[in-house]
């Protein structure tokens, strides 16, 4: 469905892919970039049946997630994807992956083409899948890998289960080799995590509470490292959070091995003081880590080590989260605040206004090789403009979510997305646009 | 000591559910209260009306005799009126029965609840949900302040002071909440505390505690003055945090020979309840000359009394 053609005029044009940062217009033709660029429509009025004044904001290619639980099937109450999708385009996001931890699994066929026809009927924001590596993620015996990706699986993962033995990893990334897949591995070595709850320090043992040390991670991404050399599959680590697992990786994509990775906001936004108190809004899965880790995260952003961002939204309701910190669930909801946490990188100096856009456009897109992510002729017009600079307040009663377990409740922030288009039709815009 | 009764402080917390956080001045407040109901407690007449009227609940979700039974005499002899609630926990899922029970409870406007849970940080959570003051009487591996206070009364009557005593806790520290509140406590008070316990016992990051670290107990022990026992949990000796019951008792168990490399006076004390055997030889528990043990139990009792009574001074002088 589209609206014929639409010109968007005065944006700040952004395209991370070919480095374009200029004033200009955008024309989008039966859901599709028909043309852009800084010249266009400076011969006269484009002939058009609608045009939209961007005002001067920034219009980039639509904002991809790649990390979100819709728990749907299993926990609809913490989100569906009615919600999960208006909470997407409220942030910007036209596109996002589901984990696939939901209950059951998606671990067949049936799985996907339920998240396909679920976005599919919705018409909102884009939602994919990955695909479970191993049956109900026991991290036993492999999934029908190569039918899941035919059938729209875009990559594979246990979620937020580590594939902990080597023999199934091994066999996992030997056999997507095969298919070329993107296998993604939550990073953790569970006997080393144990029953920890927060990141292993002085301030677990003030707190009393278990501690998952920041070897955990980077043993397991070790481990993995070793099979990918072994086997010459891609392999994506999934929110990385250590110090430790940065260099390791840094030093992996020096040797030519084919290794990506995230993080996640919370992982550069705060670190471990904010569980003080007992804070379980602030409990997530890997811990938030110490501030010497948390700018170690910051600097594998800034030289590139660290591929994109993801905003590893995990809705959970008040139940799961009002317990003693140990007994609350792990989990943030993120897709909302993606863009403003993000954009931190650009404000306080980190990164260009273009490369931190690329974290959450170009970057993701290339890594999971599915459309989208660039400004480019012929391509979906999936589409954001935002204001990078309006100031404003991050408000948990103000999330599309259908849970607000964000630690972020209070926090000023700068960015705003003002309106998300999917397909040609904006489908998300701010009252103040 | 400072007599802190003459001056115009307040007690500036409205529940005890740490001692991090407590200054000097808080501490030796609740110390010298306590020594006063320590006379109190040894008269034949026990009882005050001092809290008539009010009411204390002993807020229970996990097993405990004699911490409850000293805060139920502790509020009775204030003349509160006291009930024990023992929550089962192993049936429901913890947390609910928490915020559940606290807010049933809370309707019945008790003026101080005493709670124990397993869960680090419960009685925080819980104390968010009620109007009325808190004591924490353990949660979990976090803090059990009145422990930590008995013990420091204990060393105050016997030493005379706290500051610049050296202080050695032995044993099970890193699931032990009581070494945590008196890590803090004696801290603050200008205590030298040391921990001496294997490298699997001894919580993360111990060093930044504001602490010495041993792991010999004869080295730890070194002209100590104070030598403070913790209990190990039977489930974490049969090869998962140490190797087995013999072979802690012959390294970390405290007996007359390696008690021998703290100073002469020193004195050894436990919380409760002891493992003979494995932490401490049977025979120097007992020995009235070194062990204290008993003398904290009476000492806990003063303690909870002061905690319980300045909670609710200010509702009581607002009522007169």
């Amino acid at each position: 469905m589209s609206e014929g053609r639409i010109a968007y005029l005065n944006a700040r044009l952004l395209d991370p892919a070919s480095g374009l940062d200029a004033t200009g217009a955008v024309l989008v033709e039966d859901g599709k970039i028909a043309d852009f660029g800084p010249g266009l429509f400076k011969g006269g009025a484009p002939s058009v049946s609608r045009v939209i004044d961007c005002q001067g904001n920034c219009l980039s290619p639509g904002f991809i997630d790649m990390r979100v639980l819709v728990p749907e099937p299993g926990e609809e109450h913490k989100e569906t994807f009615d919600s999960a999708s208006e909470a997407a385009l409220a942030g910007g996001i036209t596109a996002y992956v589901c984990l696939p931890n939901t209950e059951p699994a998606i671990d067949n066929v049936a799985g996907v083409q339920y998240v396909a026809r679920r976005a599919r009927d919705l018409k909102r924001a884009k939602a994919y899948c990955y695909g479970a590596i191993t049956k109900g993620l026991e991290g036993k015996e492999l999934t029908e890998l190569g039918l899941l990706h035919e059938a729209g699986a875009l990559a594979f993962t246990d979620g937020d289960k580590a594939v902990a033995n080597a023999k199934v990893m091994h066999r996992a990334l030997s056999y997507s080799k095969a298919f070329d897949l993107l296998v993604v591995q939550h990073p953790a070595e569970p006997d080393l995590v144990g029953s920890g709850v927060m990141n292993k320090g002085e301030l677990s043992s003030r707190l009393g509470l278990g501690g998952i040390p920041p070897e955990a991670e980077v043993m397991m991404i070790e481990r993995d490292l070793r099979l990918v050399e072994m086997t010459g599959a891609r392999y994506h680590v999934a929110h990385v959070s250590t110090k430790m697992a940065v260099d390791v990786i840094r030093e992996a994509k020096r040797k030519g091995l084919k290794v990506t990775c995230d993080t996640a906001p919370h992982y550069f936004a705060l670190n471990e003081t904010s569980v003080g108190d007992y804070r379980t809004f602030a409990k997530v899965s890997p811990p938030l880590r110490d501030e010497f880790d948390r700018r170690a995260i910051v600097e594998g952003l800034a030289d590139g080590t660290i591929d994109l961002i993801a905003s590893d939204h995990i809705p959970h309701d008040q139940d799961s989260k009002r317990l003693p910190f140990a007994l609350a669930e792990f989990g943030i909801i993120g897709m909302e605040t993606l863009l403003a946490l993000t954009l931190e990188l650009y404000h306080n100096g980190h990164l260009s206004l273009l490369d931190a856009i690329a974290k959450i456009t170009q970057k993701p897109a290339h890594v999971l090789r599915m459309g989208g992510g660039r400004l480019k002729r012929g391509e979906a017009a999936d589409l954001t403009i935002f204001d990078p600079d309006r100031p404003g307040t991050i408000r948990e009663d103000g999330f599309r979510s259908k849970s607000n377990n964000s630690p972020y409740d209070g926090r000023p922030i700068q960015g705003r997305v003002m309106a998300t288009i999917v397909d040609g039709r904006m489908l998300f815009k701010d009252e103040g646009f | 000591m400072t007599d802190t009764s003459a001056t115009d402080y307040r007690f500036p917390h409205p529940h005890i559910l740490g001692i991090e956080g407590f200054s000097a001045q808080d501490i030796t407040h609740l110390l010298d209260l306590a020594d006063k109901y320590v006379d109190q407690n040894r008269r034949f007449d026990k009882k005050t009306d001092e809290m008539h009227g009010m009411t204390v609940i002993n807020l229970f979700f996990e097993n405990s005799t004699r911490t409850r039974t000293s805060f139920e005499l502790a509020a009775k002899r204030l003349g509160a009126d006291t009930i024990n609630m023992s929550v089962e926990s192993s049936s429901i899922k913890k947390g609910e029965t928490l915020i559940d029970t606290a807010m049933t409870l809370n309707a019945m406007h008790p003026d101080v609840l005493v709670v124990r849970h397993s869960e680090s940080g419960a009685t925080k959570l819980l104390s968010e949900k009620v109007n009325c003051a808190v004591i924490n009487a353990g949660d979990g591996s976090h803090e059990h302040p009145t422990q930590a206070l008995l013990d420091a009364l204990t060393i105050r009557r016997r030493k005379g002071r706290l500051n610049n005593m050296t202080v050695a806790i032995c044993g099970d520290v890193a699931h032990s909440r009581v070494a945590r509140s008196n890590i803090h406590l004696l801290h603050t008070m200008g205590a030298r505390v040391r921990l001496v316990a294997p490298p699997t016992l001894l919580p993360a990051a111990a060093d930044r505690l504001g602490v010495e670290v041993f792991t010999d107990m004869r080295e730890g022990l070194k002209d100590c003055d104070i030598v403070m026992m913790l209990r190990l949990q039977m489930e974490r000796m049969q090869g998962s945090f140490v190797p087995s019951t013999r072979e802690y008792f012959r390294f970390f168990g405290l007996d007359r020979e390696k008690l021998a490399f703290a100073k002469a006076d020193a004195l050894v004390m436990h919380p409760g309840p002891m493992n003979r055997g494995v932490e401490i030889d049977s025979d120097l528990a007992d020995d009235i000359d070194r062990s204290v043990i008993r003398e904290q139990v009476e000492m806990g009792v003063a303690v909870r009394m002061a905690c319980v009574d300045i909670l609710t001074r200010a509702k009581r002088e607002e009522q007169a």
